[in-house]
């Protein structure tokens, strides 16, 4: 592509100010989960009865759509980002509680809400949103110009959000919200010893959890010993791994996908394990790393706090997910339902990366002389 | 230049980062901005490193779990193209004494096929009938064209079946190696080694007992038995059982010195290589699983009893003018002598009234202990699974210790009588019996049943019986025969024996001048017919008749391969296997 640097037009400056080295990351793990999708899901179709290629077209279609929408968010800015914001945060709450009253439950939880034809999960879309009206709101706090208890409404909105993902129940997005929330209020300036507070908080949740969700009860104690119950997923991934070996078996030539229901969702990392081998998952791993690390190196020069802790929220909204589905692939946390970004099957998944990543985009570009207000 | 104001918050954020507001002082929100901007940063890094953290440990878990675990057995060959297990012949070979195989273990293929890759079932069907002479087509046809992944076409093809299919060069046929159990010797030994299944599991006889070692250890295992009399005793027998119409037979060779059974028989018997075509009757082995009333055999252990308790002497003398009658019983003798005759010729002549005379001055208490120490009341302990418990009569009345004197009212296997009369004949000493080789010059542990005056006053009567009395047909010239007949009627589907169903057998010893073998004889409901030559028994079908002739034929022919010189009838010899009985001449009823 050659755009010239005087081009002025949407597409040619949106080129010079983009950070063009997170889009071609994104770019790769988006290969990699094209790649995964027509060598897992053929497989788990065709268990399930359903066309071998239903995930692929699927999948295949929305890719484009999540890209698209990624695209265009990235031209917005800041402001724009805010309000879209705003609106969607306040739908997407709408749509949780639309799941306890004309939700589909599948596998005992209520995430999924049918709206006008489409099967969508507004846990997936509260993430990115409440991650920015959250930054705004923090940022609020700190702007010596506006009276906005913005701190006093981010916890309220978290308590929310928090709620409604617990009533689900939805512990993985709760937990993601809850560690978005809480690093934008770790950089907003906690103090210290609160950050210790709501970090003790957080983990006797997570015991409370424990002893109140009885799924989250058995997932935990099949972590600790695997003896106490069936383990058969993590089991088989882990055997994936094992024969995957350090070149792989190939791209289709493995056969964990035969025996795991969610080889093409949440184990997608285990097939590409089995069939990539040891050095290709290295490079997934570096790159997820390269595009949360460079975003935070790119928000680390950024001047405004609302953009800093954005930035921040959507980071951590996308390294975490990675981070907790390679971890529970691995057998290092207990299985966690959490699709590996870009790279799990899943539709609402990948339009609400698509949003988010456009934001973090439009959030990393270099806006100096535009006139673009935040 | 214009002097620059202090920026507003919200005027430029976005300014760029080279452009310093410090020309001017610092407002108070700059700085308030500036000093929250900079503690976020530092806590954005604090973020930054944790993420690079777990990063790190998730590459360092994925290089674990990949290169440095071993993988599952299991799932190591998920994937990878399937192996066939190299063929194993762990069953160990059972081999005779002599070290012929009599049981051993070769590779064989099944053909199977995967009917779904099958493109022209009716074509392969065609041909596959052709190599495979067992299979018919259309069954061939109805399997390659099911809508099934795996059929069986044919276990245990032949190596050039297999050649001729392998060339057919047709995708979805494959072999399995398996392990097959071939019994070389077919139904020679087929009572003793047994049989196994598909599988190589051991369902029978040596295969079955023995099952747990034989497939731990590729080392033969040595039975006593040889091969050769295994032979020779099937044959003689058959021999009988054609002659006369009998249902079957059973015989036993024994070592007595060892208690090695050196050849055991059931008759008729079955091909353990072909287990298709194996009915009960043949499957059932008379020799240790059957149990039956052995009739006058018996009368070895009842005069024993009574010479080892010093109620009678060889010459005591029992009338046996007149039958004995208890309730609705009547016990006589099928040849009826009309005086006093003494012991000696009472076991001679097989004399059932003598035989009760002589327990009625014994109770019944001692008989059935002296019959426990020789183990007739319990099965017989040898090293098949296939052993009949003997059925006896339980409370032990007067009335069965009378029938029981001459062999009927208790059951007991043949084999158990077999190890019993040997203790008799041999000292008095109770040996186990073994179908296990064993070592050279072992000893094995006995039992005194007899004193050792009482086995010598019953080898006396043992060898009286063959020159004197029933056993005359069991003699062998040169080889000092000892013997005892019995034919005991056998009882009837419905209770109450049957007047022309006989089990005819003859026991014998040989040499008598120190008993080495015993041969024993039974043959199964014999039909007498004058006019048949080959009985050349006048219709007679007591064991004398039917068993006697194939023990004398069996001797005669076991005693040279076994290397036994015929032993000269010096006078030492002829007095002290003489019964000497005063004023007595024996006189001898056919029994």
């Amino acid at each position: 592509m050659s755009i010239a640097r005087t081009d002025q037009s949407v597409i040619g400056r949106w080129w010079w100010t983009v950070d063009r080295w997170t889009v071609l990351a994104i770019g790769v793990l988006c290969g990699f989960g094209g790649l995964l999708i027509l060598a897992a899901s053929p497989a788990v179709a065709e268990r399930i009865g359903a066309d071998s290629f239903y995930f692929v077209r699927h999948q295949m279609l929305i890719m484009p759509l999540a890209l698209g929408i990624m695209f265009f968010i990235s031209l917005q800015s800041p402001r724009t980002i805010r309000r879209v914001a705003m609106l969607g945060l306040a739908l997407t709450v709408v749509l949780l509680c639309m799941t306890f009253v004309m939700g589909t439950e599948i596998k005992g939880a209520r995430r999924w809400v049918s709206l006008g034809g489409l099967s969508i999960q507004p846990s997936e879309f509260v993430k990115p949103f409440f991650a920015i009206v959250c930054a705004w709101l923090f940022a609020q706090q700190k702007n010596p110009h506006v009276r906005i208890p913005g701190n006093a409404i981010a916890i309220g909105l978290y308590v929310l959000t928090v709620g409604l993902l617990l009533k689900q129940p939805d512990l993985g997005q709760a937990v993601v919200v809850s560690t978005i929330w809480f690093t934008q209020f770790y950089l907003a300036g906690l103090p210290i010893i609160l950050v210790f507070g709501l970090g003790l908080a957080g983990a006797g949740g997570l015991v409370g959890a424990y002893f109140l969700l009885p799924h989250v009860t058995s997932r935990i104690d099949r972590f600790l010993d695997p003896q106490a119950g069936d383990t058969y997923q993590v089991t088989r991934s882990m055997e994936a791994f094992a024969n995957g070996g350090l070149w792989g078996r190939g791209p289709g030539e493995g056969t964990v996908k035969e025996y795991l229901p969610d080889a093409h969702a949440d184990f997608v990392f285990a097939v590409a394990g089995e069939e990539l081998g040891l050095i290709i998952c290295l490079v997934i791993v570096a790159v997820f790393a390269f595009i949360v690390l460079r975003g935070f190196a790119r928000l680390f020069h950024e001047n405004n706090l609302y953009v800093v802790l954005g930035g921040t929220g959507l980071l951590v909204q996308f390294g975490l997910q990675a981070v907790i589905n390679m971890s529970s692939t691995l057998r290092m946390i207990p299985t966690k339902g959490m699709t590996l970004p870009f790279l799990s099957y899943g539709g609402s998944s990948l339009i609400a990366l698509g949003l988010g990543m456009g934001m973090l985009l439009a959030f990393t570009r270099r806006r100096y002389g535009t006139g673009e207000l935040v | 230049m214009r002097p620059v104001a202090p920026l507003e918050d919200d005027d430029n954020p976005c300014r760029p980062r080279h452009y310093k507001p410090t020309l001017a002082a610092p407002s108070d929100g700059d700085t308030r901005v500036n000093r929250s901007l900079e503690l976020s940063r530092n806590r954005l890094m604090v973020t930054a490193g944790a993420f690079l953290l777990a990063f790190g440990i998730i590459s360092l878990r994925l290089a674990d779990v990949t290169l440095l675990k071993t993988p599952d057995p299991e799932v190591a060959h998920l994937g990878q193209p399937v192996v066939a297990k190299p063929a194993h012949f762990s069953r160990g070979d059972i081999v005779d004494r002599n070290g012929v195989v009599l049981a051993t273990t070769l590779e064989s293929s099944s053909l199977f096929a995967n009917p779904r890759t099958i493109a022209e079932p009716a074509k392969l069907a065609k041909q596959l009938a052709r190599i495979l002479p067992g299979a018919k087509e259309s069954d061939l046809y109805a399997k390659l064209a099911s809508d099934k992944s795996f059929v069986w076409l044919q276990r245990r093809l032949t190596p050039a079946q297999e050649h001729q299919v392998n060339l057919l060069g047709v995708p979805g046929l494959d072999f399995q190696r398996e392990e097959r159990r071939i019994y070389p010797q077919g139904s020679l030994a087929a009572h003793v080694v047994g049989y196994s299944d598909l599988d190589g599991k051991g369902l029978a006889g040596i295969e079955r007992s023995f099952d747990a070692a034989l497939g731990q250890s590729t080392e033969p295992l040595k039975l006593s038995v040889d091969i050769r009399l295994q032979a020779i005793l099937k044959e003689e027998i058959q021999k009988q059982i054609d002659a006369f119409t009998a249902v079957g037979g059973t015989g036993i060779i024994m070592d007595i010195k060892t208690g090695e059974v050196l050849s055991l028989i059931s008759l008729p018997d079955f091909d353990p290589n072909d287990l298709n075509t194996v009915v009960p009757e043949t499957i059932f082995n008379r020799a240790t699983l059957g149990v039956y009333e052995m009739g006058s055999v018996f009368k070895i252990f009842n005069t024993a009893l009574a010479l080892e308790n010093k109620t009678a002497t060889l010459s005591k003398m029992y009338d046996i003018s007149k039958p004995i009658t208890i309730g609705r019983f009547t016990i006589h003798d099928d040849e009826p002598i009309h005086h006093a005759i003494p012991v000696a010729q009472i076991f001679a002549v097989s004399s059932n009234i003598g035989s009760v005379h002589m327990v009625q001055e014994l109770s019944p208490e001692i008989q059935k202990d002296f019959l426990g120490r020789l183990g007739l009341l319990r099965p017989a302990q040898i090293e098949i699974p296939e052993i009949g418990s003997p059925q006896v009569p339980n409370p032990w009345r007067e009335i069965n210790s009378w029938t029981i004197a001459f062999g009927h009212g208790l059951s007991v296997s043949p084999v158990q009588l077999a190890v019993a009369a040997s203790a008799v004949a041999d000292g008095g000493i109770l040996k186990p019996a073994t179908l296990i080789k064993r070592p050279a010059g072992f000893q094995p542990p006995g039992q005194r049943v007899l004193s050792p005056r009482t086995a010598e006053l019953m080898r006396e009567l043992f060898r009286y019986d063959v020159t004197d009395g029933t056993g005359k047909k069991a003699e062998v010239p040169g080889y000092l025969v000892g013997a005892k007949t019995g034919t005991a009627e056998k009882i009837g589907a419905h209770g109450g024996y049957m007047h022309h169903g006989n089990l005819s057998s003859l026991i014998s010893f040989f040499p008598m001048s120190d008993p080495q073998y015993m041969v024993y004889v039974i043959i199964d409901e014999p039909h007498g017919d004058r006019n048949n030559k080959a009985q050349a028994s006048y219709g007679f079908t007591t064991g004398a008749w039917t068993a006697g002739p194939a023990v004398q034929r069996i001797i005669a022919r076991m005693a040279p391969l076994l290397g036994l010189k015929p032993i000269e009838e010096t006078p030492e010899i002829h007095r002290a296997l003489t019964v000497d009985i005063p004023g007595m001449g024996p006189k001898v009823a056919a029994n």
